[in-house]
């Protein structure tokens, strides 16, 4: 990254860019986690999609209910929490899908730590932009 | 089928998707969506919503890696994502808006290529040389990275930051639009536009699709075309099917098995186009 040459994560790097490796590990840590996590949730929520609903082991004409055009489940956040709540299956898998957008996202904003610890004004705002549009895509998406 | 099936059927399915992606270097989308639309009849709009939250486990997955091995171009990712970003709410905003024939038409297109794409030689174009240019000088663009195989600090010089940033509003546009990475798309605006090596493009493009998938999973959620029965299954599978790719990578480097699979991509692409022409 820096075309110094020296290596920053060494002791005689100057403090600032021993930080930003840090910060460097803190997102390496924040995608695997982030993965991880959401996938063990999507699994737990389609395992008790299938507690919840034996009859989908056997029965041929509910799959066309749950993946054609028009199919019901939880898509607004108020939805997904209270099915999570409530324990639904749908909402469960949701919140793991969640998770997983979620964990770009926070990688950005980790980022912009890194960026602010070097004192790099033009490259805090860039990296604040990239994170304002990732959650406008939100907004704009609950505007349609 | 039953329910039952059906999961299993996505979960296998895209397990062979997320392997056959990993290995060819693209994501699991490119393969997934033709066989979720073709084979298992399902609804275009929801096999690109399992796709694009699936790239983003892809993508991270694999960028926690690079980004400890500091291949990653930090800088670069971050300027280029404001273009990859926008371009993705644009796609995202206009796959709400078009009729499902169209996005097997564009799909086919941009199917084929991608697989021409794959043909090319992996030429490096990085130099040391030259001054850079003004945009790249001023944001501090230039990098280096420590390369295996030389066995030596390798440094470089950026140029062309702008024609990098059209072309990566483009590369997210098609990765909002069909729900794909693009990173057959993104690597070459990096290596041969910006002249970045070839292992800091591919790193850096790696890490850039997840942020990529991101912006446009937001929308997509919100627009209800997430479906959790498909994108659960879905998601899974491909990060199974890519951490498999993964680890037999190194000793699977046939070029024979490319073309194959370039033959394959081409013909799969013809029956998108097929479909979308045909209408239902």
């Amino acid at each position: 990254m820096t075309s110094n040459g020296s290596d920053p994560a060494s002791p005689s790097a100057p403090p600032e860019d021993r930080r930003v490796v840090r910060v460097e590990i803190v997102i390496s840590w924040v995608l695997r986690v982030g993965v991880v996590t959401s996938l063990a949730v999507v699994v737990a929520g389609m395992l008790l999609i299938f507690v919840h609903h034996p009859e989908l082991l056997t029965s041929a004409t509910r799959l066309q209910d749950l993946t054609q055009r028009g199919a019901v489940f939880p898509h607004t956040l108020s939805e997904v929490f209270q099915g999570a709540l409530r324990t639904r299956g749908e909402a469960i898998v949701a919140v793991g899908l969640l998770l997983l957008i979620l964990t770009p996202v926070t990688r950005v904003a980790v980022s912009i730590l890194a960026f602010v610890y070097q004192r790099d004004r033009a490259y805090t705002f860039i990296t604040l932009t990239v994170l304002i549009i990732l959650l406008m895509s939100f907004v704009i998406g609950r505007l349609e | 089928m039953t329910a039952l099936e059906f999961v299993l059927i996505c979960f296998f399915v895209s397990i062979v998707g997320g392997f056959i992606g990993s290995l060819l270097g693209l994501g699991g989308g490119l393969v997934v969506i033709p066989m979720l639309t073709l084979a298992l009849k399902v609804d275009i709009r929801y096999a690109i919503g399992a796709s694009i939250v699936s790239i983003i486990a892809t993508s991270s997955g694999a960028a926690a890696a690079y980004v400890r091995e500091r291949m990653t171009n930090l800088r670069v990712a971050m300027v280029l994502e404001i273009a990859t970003t926008l371009g993705a709410l644009t796609g995202g905003y206009l796959a709400g808006r078009i009729a499902g024939r169209w996005l097997f038409m564009v799909f086919g297109i941009v199917m084929a290529a991608s697989a021409v794409m794959m043909l090319r030689k992996r030429r490096n174009a990085a130099s040391d040389e030259g001054e850079g240019t003004p945009w790249a000088n001023y944001l501090r663009l230039h990098g280096s990275y420590y390369d295996g195989a030389l066995q030596k600090e390798v440094s470089y010089r950026v140029v062309r930051a702008r024609l990098g940033l059209g072309l990566m509003y483009i590369a997210g546009m098609m990765s909002g639009l069909l729900g794909i990475g693009s990173g057959v798309l993104k690597v070459p605006a990096m290596d041969l536009g910006m002249r970045l090596p070839i292992k800091v493009s591919t790193a850096t493009s790696n890490f850039m699709i997840g942020v990529t998938a991101a912006a446009s999973a937001g929308l997509y959620f919100a627009r209800g075309d997430i479906n959790p029965f498909i994108a659960g299954p879905v998601a899974a599978g491909i990060l199974v099917g890519a951490m498999i790719g993964a680890r037999v990578m190194g000793r699977l480097q046939n070029a024979l098995i490319r073309y194959v699979f370039v033959v394959v991509l081409l013909i799969v692409s013809a029956q998108m186009l097929l479909k979308g022409l045909k209408g239902n």
